[in-house]
């Protein structure tokens, strides 16, 4: 009988996991991504209830039990769905940060809970998944935490290094998985707690170094990370659901690593070690105006944008750091209503997690056929009248295609091929590359220096008044 | 037991690598935290260490654990469909180039 009811249970988990994988799968177009999302749900309802069933048959469960489930889905659901629907689109990225962080702190307590119940009774073999499970959990939560405060603002965004930070994460990381081996081998408590200690400063030091510019790429990994996690606790209590859902993030995660890192021209191990450029807090090293550099008033650049017949905008991060997606899309609709063909160029690392500058865009209700990937607009280039940068700096740099520069073989948007090109930018500082960008001194370049939310509603005024 | 639940691991990191490398650039937020929600399916491990929980210490740690869940899965739901729905073709306001702009992505 019990045999008949654990099948039933695992035929829902295996269900559940068909509906993630098609969940995602759903999710190749923003047509068909909104029924990923339900689909996804779906699977969730059925796996929860599921384990709530499993749960009731063997009869373990106490009524404090039953309190304290209630008790942590009423505070946590409550929360989560506050925090969901009052988070302004900007704010994302923290508060993905945050949903990992808890995610990874639960996966760790499950573990921190067996080992307390179990000790020395289980396998060893059981026992090396609950400790990467603690460990990895610990890293993830401490991690994601100060990630969301940097992203934040709380925690400043510059990379934050002392003399020996590295032999200290490398010492931190051996004491993490040393202990970890001691006290699979001999139980105790002490132990374990060195081991969460240790784990949960690791994810700390990890983080700080990583300037604001990094986090896509951070972001990504911890992502990653919750999904191993959540895998590894699947190990822990045998639960087929949660190894094939954490090792479906996990993937996910990884291959978003990958992509942000690439695009970046960096790689993993050099982000995580830290030590290069100095994240977004660059404030105005260089005057407005160095040598053969044009900037250029608010009504010539009007004059040039309305009489284009095609515009392209290549938004970046200083677009998501003024929260000017409105001024923006408000620019291409007077410039659209005149029959300017506007499109946008979105380099893979703009705003603060992967694609979160389309998701502001689509916020102020551009249409998402717009939104051009980079291998797809840079062809157009070339018959652009007017490349309209905003707040993008390093990922428009043409020294990139020359080798022996800090940006070598970086993939760019070919911005510099239009017949004309306007920079909106508050002064001549470098990006995160710290590096010159070229394109400011091209002959077609005409700098407008201005914050990108203010430059841009001065633009849509003084077009408006052009053409009355 | 181990070696069956290792080998549905590593095969679910292909399929996830599969599934995941066509999702387009625009989604990448969105994918997030869909996969973001996806992770909170540890609700469930927290709800089995509830199940056996038998002193003080065990209530707490299953408390947080069904907390930090719980907020996982539901905000992460939410929020995701939240960004969805933002992603329109076209808004209905259609401005006067609208023509010219549907020509232009069948193109």
């Amino acid at each position: 009988m019990s045999g008949t009811f654990n099948t039933v249970i695992q035929l829902i988990y295996l269900a559940a996991a068909s509906c993630f994988v098609l969940g995602l799968h759903l999710m190749n177009t923003p047509a068909t991504a909104r029924r990923g999302n339900q689909v996804s749900v779906a699977g969730m309802v059925a796996a929860i209830a599921a384990t709530g069933a499993l749960v009731i048959h063997e009869g373990q469960i106490s009524a404090t039990g039953w309190v304290v489930i209630g008790a942590g889905v009423l505070v946590g659901g409550g929360l989560g769905l506050y925090a969901a629907r009052t988070v302004k689109m900007t704010a994302m990225p923290q508060l993905v940060s945050i949903f990992n962080a808890v995610g990874g702190g639960a996966a760790a307590l499950v573990a921190i809970r067996d080992y307390m119940t179990l000790g020395s009774q289980v396998a060893a073999s059981t026992s090396v998944t609950t400790l990467l499970d603690v460990i990895i959990g610990s890293v993830t939560f401490s991690g994601s935490i100060i990630a969301a405060g940097k992203l934040q603002g709380m925690i400043t965004s510059a990379p934050v290094t002392f003399p020996g930070a590295r032999i200290g994460n490398l010492l931190l990381a051996a004491t993490a998985v040393g202990v970890g081996a001691y006290v699979i081998a001999s139980p105790s408590m002490i132990g374990l707690g060195v081991v969460i200690a240790a784990a949960l400063i690791f994810g700390v030091s990890m983080v700080m170094p990583i300037g604001g510019a990094d986090m896509p790429v951070v972001i990504s990994l911890l992502n990653a990370f919750t999904g191993t996690a959540v895998a590894m606790a699947g190990f822990v209590i045998n639960n087929t659901a949660l190894i094939i859902a954490g090792a479906l993030v996990g993937a996910s995660g990884g291959i978003l690593t990958k992509l942000m890192a690439d695009a970046m021209n960096r790689s993993i191990p050099n982000i995580m070690l830290g030590g290069f450029g100095s994240g977004d807090a660059v404030v105005a090293v260089a005057g407005p105006a160095g040598a053969g550099v044009q900037s250029i008033a608010a009504d010539d650049a009007a004059i040039q944008l309305a009489y284009a017949s095609k515009v392209i905008i290549v938004p970046g991060y200083g677009l998501a750091a003024a929260q000017a997606q409105h001024e923006v899309a408000a620019l291409a609709d007077l410039l659209e209503s005149r029959g300017v063909e506007v499109s946008y160029a979105i380099h893979p690392v703009a705003g603060r997690m992967p694609g979160h500058m389309n998701v502001l865009l689509a916020e102020a209700n551009v249409p998402y056929p717009l939104l051009k990937e980079m291998d797809e607009i840079n062809p157009e280039f070339a018959r652009t009248d007017v490349s309209l940068v905003i707040g993008a700096n390093d990922v428009t740099n043409p020294a990139a295609r020359r080798p022996g520069t800090a940006i070598s073989g970086m993939p760019i948007l070919d911005v510099d091929a239009a017949k004309s090109i306007i920079v909106i930018k508050r002064s001549m500082s470098h990006g995160y590359a710290g590096i010159d960008n070229e394109l400011y001194t091209n002959p077609k370049t005409s700098m407008f220096f201005a914050d990108a939310k203010k430059g841009l509603a001065e633009l849509t005024a003084s077009v408006k008044t052009l053409v009355g | 037991m181990l070696l069956t639940d290792f080998i549905i691991f590593v095969l679910s990191l292909w399929v996830g690598f599969e599934v995941i490398s066509k999702v387009p650039a625009t989604l990448h937020t969105p994918l997030m935290s869909a996969a973001n929600s996806i992770h909170g399916i540890v609700l469930a491990g927290a709800i089995v260490i509830a199940a056996t929980a038998d002193n003080v210490v065990g209530y707490i740690l299953a408390f947080v654990a069904v907390a930090f869940a719980a907020m996982n899965v539901v905000g992460g739901y939410v929020v995701t469909g939240r960004m969805l729905k933002m992603f329109k073709r076209r808004t209905a306001p259609a401005p006067a180039s609208d023509a010219s702009v549907s020509g232009k992505v069948a193109a």
